[in-house]
């Protein structure tokens, strides 16, 4: 049995899935259990997808569409054969006895299997995303119990994940939850404003130290020696000429596609005359 | 579902008629945030270095908006899996969606894309085939390269129905083009995209930007150009030859069509001449053979392909000049930064 250090990495695709399925949960489910896909290292667990399972439960009893469970993960396999069951997930603020039994079978498919809840009735006011993983416990040979205990969840993205939650994010501040995707330099613009934010924030920052306000922290004075120390120093002409070469470069390339599209319209003129 | 699919047609033929910018029963597609999560993942997951990756979209269709809900992805053509069935997958896959209440209504599909170069037979065949089983089905290609670069990059498109015409005539002769009046500009066109959370997922957006680092890669402002550049261009090289080879085999096909008129001039002439020589020995004429035997016209080339490659040398011209574009802006930028040294 493996034993991994407390860390659990999620990506954000896997929540979105648990809160999506949770939408569409059916009439008087009170809450969605699914499975976790991912990948074990020596470290760390790393959680990549997940898919809903069909469940019932009631006061005294819990129904899991097992069947369902094997035959999603057989499809999901056939797409990303390095993804294994790592454990499953449960939308709700506790831990009740029925998780216990639940935990149990998925003890069965993978081992030591975690456990993640996604408090999206938002009990506490916040979604509480928490991984356990569970532990006997109790005397042994008499009555013996199962602990969960938690461990400490960190979320990763890759590169284009990262840019795709970051568009996801500007849909927060439009009142239809809506975003079209911009194009061109506007983009460039965002970017540069957004850094221009964080320059803002900076130079407060720095204020309050100058004026006393704020005790002076030498790391993030090194930071900012750093900050400083990336603009490159070169000579005036230098620079223009580095400047010059690479504007001359791109508008040559524009001057070119634009001769390529005018060619092949003309060519096709030409051809339907 | 067949109760919604009425009611879609009954949409479309109203949109038909009152026209608009697009003339299509789509005018705009809304995605979640979870669709648009899944297609960047599963690229990145099993995306290095093949070809493509492709994927069903699925969800549903209100008024003229084309809902994305979900997806699923394709697993990858291998040679060892030569009896695995993939409608099977689709059927076994969208069954089980249906039990956790997911729509299961096929909407479209998704592909990834290398450098933007997506124009191809299969993908009009495929797009053809989703677009006439389903009116209102898109493609959605996502554009890996230039998302890694600073910015999602992710476009739906749909064949024109003049396009669908001509696909389903099977009639690619440059008469049968002509008579369409179609050009590379008007193969795909392009519906507009925007992304749309539920409340629940900006609750966790608002969670995960708490939660996690501050990105520390800021690649939208990277002033790098030359290699991207580089391997466009080379793109745009290749296809350019292909397009010179085709006017080439084009060029050819009219000299040879040209070249057999006259050779049907001469021949026409020369028997008329001879009957005429013999009705005035008084022979009988000889029997007018039949031309088109004697004379065969040469095949004229398909243009179908033709139009692939010209839409294809158009979609790079406009990545290369809205990537030159940015990159001005951002080297215009870096002198003012320079300047206040």
């Amino acid at each position: 049995m493996s034993v991994f250090g407390p860390v659990v990495k999620i990506h954000p695709v896997v929540l979105a899935s648990i809160c999506d399925s949770y939408e569409r949960r059916n009439e008087g489910a009170s809450r969605v259990i699914g499975t976790l896909l991912g990948t074990i290292d020596k470290h760390s667990i790393e959680v990549t997808n997940c898919f809903s399972v069909p469940h019932n439960e009631s006061e005294d009893e819990v129904a899991v569409d097992m069947e369902f469970a094997k035959n999603m993960y057989e499809l999901h396999k056939r797409v990303s054969p390095t993804e294994v069951i790592i454990g499953w997930y449960a939308t709700g603020f506790d831990i009740t006895e029925h998780s216990v039994l639940i935990h149990e079978y998925y003890s069965r498919e993978a081992s030591n299997p975690i456990h993640l809840t996604v408090d999206t009735a938002l009990q506490s006011g916040k979604m509480n995303i928490r991984a356990y993983v569970s532990a006997q416990m109790g005397v042994p040979g008499k009555t013996v119990g199962v602990m969960f205990t938690p461990l400490s969840v960190k979320y990763v993205y890759y590169d284009t994940e990262r840019i795709g939650v970051d568009l996801l994010q500007r849909t927060r501040v439009t009142p239809s939850r809506t975003k079209g995707l911009t194009s061109d330099l506007s983009q460039v613009g965002g970017a540069a404003a957004r850094v221009q934010d964080m320059l803002t924030t900076v130079l407060a920052y720095i204020e309050d130290v100058l004026s006393g306000k704020v005790t002076a922290d030498n790391s993030v004075g090194r930071f900012l020696m750093d900050l400083v120390n990336k603009v490159p120093t070169i000579s005036p002409e230098d620079f223009e000429n580095m400047l010059n070469s690479n504007i001359n470069d791109l508008l040559m390339v524009t001057y070119l596609s634009n001769l390529t599209q005018v060619k092949i319209a003309l060519s096709e003129k030409l051809v339907l005359l | 579902m067949a109760s919604r699919k009425e009611s879609s047609s009954v949409s479309s033929t109203a949109m038909a008629s009152t026209g608009g910018t697009l003339d299509s029963p789509v005018k705009q597609i809304q995605i979640e945030g979870l669709v648009v999560l899944k297609i960047i993942k599963h690229y990145q997951e099993e995306g290095q270095g093949s070809e493509v990756v492709q994927g069903v979209l699925l969800g549903l269709v209100v008024d003229d908006r084309l809902e994305i809900t979900n997806c699923f992805p394709f697993p990858q053509h291998t040679e060892d899996d030569a009896d695995f069935d993939e409608v099977q997958y689709q059927m076994e896959m969208m069954r089980s969606l249906r039990h956790v209440n997911i729509d299961h209504l096929h909407v479209g599909w998704y592909q990834s894309t290398y450098y933007g170069s997506f124009v191809s037979r299969a993908l009009l065949d495929s797009q053809f085939s989703y677009q006439h089983a389903i009116e209102e089905s898109v493609v959605l290609i996502y554009d890996p390269i230039k998302t890694a670069q600073g910015s999602l990059s992710l476009k739906a498109y749909r064949l024109t129905p003049k396009l669908m015409e001509i696909c389903k005539e099977k009639d690619f002769t440059p008469e049968g083009l002509k008579k369409a009046n179609i050009g590379f500009e008007q193969m795909f066109e392009e519906v507009p995209i925007v992304i749309k959370n539920s409340h629940l997922i900006n609750v966790l957006m608002w969670e995960l930007e708490d939660k996690s680092t501050v990105a520390d890669k800021h690649e939208l402002l990277n002033l790098s150009s030359s290699n991207h550049l580089e391997k466009s261009l080379q793109l745009l090289m290749d296809r350019v030859d292909d397009m010179s080879q085709d006017i080439v085999k084009y060029n050819t096909y009219s000299r040879n069509l040209s070249k057999q008129q006259q050779q049907k001039h001469q021949y026409l002439q020369r028997r008329q001449q001879e009957n005429a020589q013999r009705q005035s020995r008084g022979e009988p004429p000889l029997p007018e053979e039949d031309i088109s035997k004697l004379f065969k016209p040469p095949q004229p080339p398909p243009r179908m392909d033709t139009l692939l490659i010209a839409g294809q040398i158009n979609n790079y011209c406009q990545n290369v000049k809205e990537f030159t574009s940015q990159n001005l802006g951002k080297l215009f930028m870096a002198e003012a930064l320079q300047g206040h040294n």
